[in-house]
């Protein structure tokens, strides 16, 4: 198994204080790694981190062989949609191929048609020309991981891709990106809320806690370490 | 009125009145709906009314000191540009409450000075703008500014879309979204300075605003809403120029409520347009 992702003791700060202290863990490829934890706990500071958006104060993040900061798909937390944004889902998905234009400036064929097979493959390909401001809440985060995986080679981030969609269209979006995960190999990096969910899809689980020391192993040693049993506990 | 309409035809007056203030303004009038279409989905409307204010606290002081105006304003409204982005983007100082406290104080300023130093002509000029006054240099500035805006606009395209509908996620695909706003804090704040001289300090941010709400109301896309918005603003500017010449009205104050009307048409086919398609 190849490392894709290595963080090395990382240390990152949000005005001021200290989100994530001395984190290390280690992801292969095609692995699925479920990020856990409360509110507050250094998630989303987490993934800002493995983006390069933020700056690790210390320690560092060491990318696997090949993989290139525009090689990561990312879909953004609850991306507040503005109300009434004029833009197609089309052109919405098709940004997705922006990082790798280099400084070219239009789109090719080639990225017409990733864009075009991300749509087909999620299920909105009919709603190419539909304004994304018209569309239900599960209809828009297909729309924004059709974009992620525009970005994507073999790194998806999915930062709390279900928030605010109802049952039925979180299960869907789970089977999607498990799907991604299975057959297209593709590593994925996930902050969720929900630990039974991830517990059941994961590979590997990383906890961050404020209150003690992080947690970072499989889903079977998640559920038996102190942890892991005391939020299932509060889940049962 | 017909006199007027005569007097307009003479090639006296066309060639050396209006026929610079027409380049003038065609090329105004697509920088400031081309950058507005950011500026207001980034909601950052606000910063062309400021910028104004500023511009016109800049002017003044260079009236009174005897300096070239062009050269004052346009520094000084380039760096007041940079500071509002800056401030709306990672202060705790919300963005338009920064606005509001930088223009108030530079227009006091401006009101200042220039009553003190007792001239009225030039700055009121900037308060309400004088499009048939544009001298040669405004104008071969006014144009190559507007090829430069155009150029960008169709050069970065796909980046400007993209930093605009959704920052974190452009910065997360390697674009360098800071840059962006950078080029825009510029190229607006130019675009602010040369459109005071045309329609006023009061009145330019509504050519920055009105033309792109107006393109929203019935345009699904983004490239929708960029060529309408565009497109709207040229025809507005002329009409309201023709209707100024006509009806003898103030020029900048016409061009706004064309721009009005174009709003509120598009508004009323924007409601008929989604009730047809609902039905």
């Amino acid at each position: 198994m190849k490392t894709i992702l290595e963080c090395k003791n990382l240390t990152a700060s949000y005005d001021g204080v200290n989100v994530i202290e001395g984190l290390s863990f280690k992801i292969n490829e095609g692995d699925y790694l479920c990020i856990l934890g409360e509110n507050g706990s250094g998630k989303s500071t987490l993934i800002k981190c493995l983006l390069g958006i933020k700056p690790a104060d210390k320690g560092e993040i060491v990318m696997g062989d090949g993989l290139k900061p525009t090689d990561i798909g990312y879909l953004p937390q609850h991306t507040d949609l503005q109300k009434g944004f004029p833009a197609t889902v089309g052109e919405v998905v098709i940004s997705g191929c922006l990082g790798r234009r280099g400084l070219r400036p239009f789109y090719s064929s080639k990225e017409k048609k990733t864009a075009r097979e991300a749509m087909e493959r999620l299920g909105i390909a009919d709603l190419a020309e539909r304004s994304c401001r018209d569309l239900s809440g599960g209809q828009q985060q297909r729309m924004f991981l059709a974009r992620a995986m525009c970005a994507a080679k073999k790194l998806l981030l999915l930062d709390e891709p279900v928030t605010g969609l109802d049952p039925q269209a979180s299960a869907e979006m789970y089977d999607l990106i498990d799907e991604l995960n299975h057959k297209d190999k593709m590593t994925v990096i996930m902050v969720s809320h929900d630990v039974v969910k991830s517990l059941d899809s994961a590979s590997r689980i990383l906890c961050l806690c404020s209150c003690s020391h992080s947690f970072f192993g499989t889903p079977k040693e998640y559920a038996n370490s102190h942890l892991g049993s005391k939020l299932l506990g509060e889940k049962k | 009125m017909s006199e007027n309409i005569r007097l307009m035809f003479t090639p006296e007056f066309f060639a050396a009145i209006l026929l610079p203030a027409l380049i003038g303004g065609i090329a105004v009038t697509i920088c400031s709906s081309l950058l507005g279409v950011t500026l207001v989905l980034k909601r950052y409307s606000m910063i062309g009314d400021g910028l104004s204010h500023i511009g016109y606290g800049a002017l003044s002081v260079a009236a009174v000191m005897n300096l070239a105006p062009l050269k004052v304003a346009l520094p000084v409204v380039v760096i007041a540009a940079f500071i509002l982005l800056r401030l709306s983007e990672n202060s705790r100082l919300s963005g338009d409450s920064a606005i509001a406290l930088f223009s108030t104080t530079a227009l006091s300023i401006g009101i200042l000075v220039s009553s003190k130093a007792g001239l009225t002509n030039d700055v009121s000029h900037y308060m309400f703008g004088s499009i048939l006054a544009m001298s040669t240099g405004d104008v071969v500035l006014s144009v190559i500014l507007s090829v430069i805006v155009i150029l960008t606009f169709i050069l970065l395209y796909n980046r400007i879309f993209s930093v605009t509908f959704d920052e974190s996620f452009a910065r997360a695909t390697g674009v360098n979204a800071g840059a962006y706003n950078m080029i825009f804090a510029v190229l607006t704040a130019v675009t602010v300075v040369l459109g005071m001289m045309m329609m006023g300090a009061l009145l330019i941010s509504s050519l920055i605003v009105i033309p792109t709400l107006t393109a929203m109301r019935v345009c699904r896309s983004f490239r929708g809403v960029v060529l309408t918005s565009g497109a709207v603003s040229v025809a507005s500017f002329l009409i309201g120029m023709f209707a100024a010449l006509v009806l003898n009205t103030a020029p900048g104050a016409s061009i706004v409520i064309v721009n009005v009307i174009f709003f509120i048409c598009f508004t009323l086919a924007g409601r008929a347009l989604r009730r047809t398609g609902r039905s």
